[in-house]
């Protein structure tokens, strides 16, 4: 079924906030706010957004090291993201996850994975989860190219599939691992190919057209949730900015005129502007919902920088859920 | 375990049957995960009725544990079989990145009830790719537990008790068990996790003996008592957390201690215990610690190579007399 307005501004906010988010993470960690380095999101949030859009709030996602956007999209208040990446207290995980780690289970999001491909087996389980307590519930799994070189890739929807497991593998192809050409290291041109060794549905889409990805994986959602099993979805898209930011990568592996053309592509504002065209959006809604994501960033900003940061001793806690004195570890 | 509890003759391999159907039929988020355990229901070792929650896997134990770990954060409390503890390598990842470490990067927010189960099938010509002991690599992994039971009412007791864990569990069975009987109570049975047992009491040397090598460490002890010393028994049964208390109690009141430990000698269980002995209890060592363990060499084939590399009655003899 096709997004209603209201679900439309809904899309295109969700795409701004992760991009201004993102753009004052870059800011904070050049002002030294933010320890170690951040992988950010910006280029990919049509594949974000729109998968996320096709979810209900009950359902599950699992991200990647590259998932400032994940919980966003799933709707995580914003304050305890920044504080998390600020590596604060009262960061999301209490300064124990970071950049690569930003979970948030109160709004679905389980996990990322600082280990390329430590996410779909997670994400197998939380499907067979779900079909065990008959909850009707989904999960997005979220993973890159260079995770379907990865076994686990391929041991998890061989899993999936022989036991129609409700998940949704949804592949952001950037192009690149880290450095390296996507295409120099994978056997077919496409990744959606590999859902054929499995049998399951394998899809292309654009990734930087959030409604098209919407619409897949809405699709493959409503089959995940009919019982009929797992889906294999390859959302082509590009990372506007390095790897990581902070990390030096003191090479060129991208030709400028490519990232040029691909930033011509910019999920942003390929949305805005189809709204906008279409009467959806104004002008004015556009300077209101901008001024109000300001507001929401500071406030973000200005939470993370009021918290403390943990006290040494808290390295010792949630290492058990059932500490037992027998070991003093 | 009480004594005056009623108790029955029965086999490791029975017993670790027992601790699942129990705890499948008492608690409906169990469910059991793993290559070749179709043979649980089909032999009728298990309610067929259960057999909508056993999923007889493939041979993928990355993918399958790391599914053990994703169904244990979102409501089930899953028993991941990887039949054989060499195997325990091809999912350290899920294992010791995903399992260990998740609680504690969510800041707490993830619960992981999560049941590994590896059997050691080390002293019957498997060759190297069978015969480990790993679990020193585990200890080394905080955020996991990892017990050794060594005895029919222990891997009974560990493995309910791991099921009712909130944390995830490792457990090291032992193949060389399987046949053996042993006593073990009627009803209900849990043998509590991070708490050791003395197997026989003494006084004048303490012997921890981990896993399978008890049999070897109590014979020893007989001999021993014959010769004049006293030799006290304890079986940890639980490696992380250890049950230091026990251990060092006893050392204090003995003064010496010998660590009898199948797996290998570099970084094993026995190196461990023995730096806590020595750091937390030197003042009363009257004698070097000293370590009864498996050389550093992968485990051969054949009988002739393998069998003299283990832990056995003579050599634990020989080292408790040593100390005098």
């Amino acid at each position: 079924m096709p997004l209603r307005p209201s679900e439309r501004i809904s899309l295109l906010r969700d795409i701004m906030t992760i991009r201004r988010f993102e753009e004052s993470v870059k800011k904070q960690l050049q002002a030294g706010l933010i320890p170690g380095s951040v992988h950010l999101s910006i280029g990919h949030e049509g594949a974000i957004a729109g998968g996320c859009a096709a979810l209900d709030d009950g359902d599950f996602v699992v991200g990647t090291h590259r998932s400032h956007g994940h919980p966003i999209a799933k709707g995580s208040d914003l304050g305890p993201l920044m504080a998390e990446l600020m590596g604060r207290a009262d960061g999301v995980c209490k300064g124990k996850g970071g950049s690569m780690h930003l979970t948030d289970h109160s709004v679905g999001v389980m996990g990322e994975s600082g280990i390329v491909g430590g996410g779909l087996p997670l994400a197998t389980g939380i499907g067979l989860s779900a079909k065990v307590l008959e909850s009707g519930r989904i999960c997005l799994c979220f993973f890159g190219d260079g995770a379907s070189s990865e076994g686990s890739f391929h041991e998890s929807l061989n899993l999936a599939a022989i036991w129609k497991l409700p998940v949704v593998y949804l592949c952001e192809n950037n192009l690149y691992g880290a450095t390296t050409p996507a295409d120099s290291v994978l056997s077919v041109e496409d990744i959606a190919i590999r859902a054929g060794g499995y049998g399951i549905p394998g899809e292309i889409v654009d990734g930087q057209d959030a409604e098209a990805v919407h619409s897949v994986v809405a699709r493959a959602v409503d089959r995940a949730r009919r019982g009929e099993g797992p889906s294999l979805i390859e959302a082509k898209t590009y990372r506007f900015g390095e790897h990581a930011e902070g990390l030096i990568i003191p090479v060129s592996y991208r030709d400028e005129e490519e990232v040029d053309r691909w930033k011509k592509r910019d999920p942003l504002d390929i949305l805005r502007t189809r709204l906008f065209e279409e009467g959806i959006v104004s002008e004015e809604d556009m300077t209101q919902m901008e001024s109000e994501l300001q507001q929401r960033i500071e406030a973000a900003v200005a939470f993370a920088k009021a918290s403390p940061m943990p006290e040494p001793s808290a390295a010792f806690e949630d290492v058990y859920s059932n500490p037992i004195a027998g070991g003093s570890r | 375990m009480s004594e005056a509890q009623p108790s029955r003759e029965t086999t490791y391999f029975q017993a670790i049957f027992e601790a699942h159907q129990e705890e499948m039929l008492r608690d409906e988020r169990v469910v059991m995960i793993g290559e070749d355990i179709s043979l649980y229901t089909k032999s009728g070792i298990l309610d067929g009725a259960l057999s909508d929650r056993i999923f007889s896997a493939p041979i993928s134990e990355n993918g399958f544990c790391g599914m053990g770990v994703g169904a244990a954060m979102t409501g089930l409390r899953p028993v991941v079989d990887l039949t054989i503890a060499s195997f325990i390598y091809l999912a350290m990842d899920q294992i010791v990145n995903q399992a260990a470490k998740i609680r504690y990067m969510t800041g707490g927010q993830a619960t992981i009830p999560v049941v590994f189960r590896a059997s050691m099938w080390h002293d019957g010509s498997n060759a190297a790719h069978h015969s480990d002991r790993p679990y020193p690599l585990l200890m080394n992994s905080p955020g996991l537990k990892v017990v050794v039971p060594a005895t029919a009412a222990d891997v009974k007791g560990l493995i309910k008790s791991a099921i009712r864990d909130d944390d995830p569990v490792v457990i090291f069975e032992d193949n060389s068990l399987w046949f053996r009987s042993g006593p073990v109570p009627e009803g209900e049975h849990l043998t509590p996790i991070g708490v050791a047992t003395v197997r026989r009491p003494g006084d004048d040397v303490t012997l921890v003996a981990i896993g399978s090598v008890q049999q070897d460490a109590l014979d020893a002890a007989e001999i021993l008592a014959k010769e004049g010393t006293s030799v006290e028994v304890i079986d940890p049964r639980t490696l992380t957390p250890l049950d230091k208390p026990t251990i060092l109690d006893s050392v204090e009141r003995t003064g010496r201690l010998v660590i009898v430990d199948p797996a290998h000698r570099t970084c094993g269980a026995a190196a461990e215990i023995a730096a806590i002995a020595a750091e937390e209890a030197f003042h009363a060592l009257k004698a070097p610690i000293a370590r009864v363990t498996t050389p550093d060499v992968p485990i051969p084939f054949s009988p002739s190579l393998e069998e003299p590399l283990y832990p056995r009655k003579d050599a634990i003899v020989e080292a408790v007399r040593k100390l005098k």
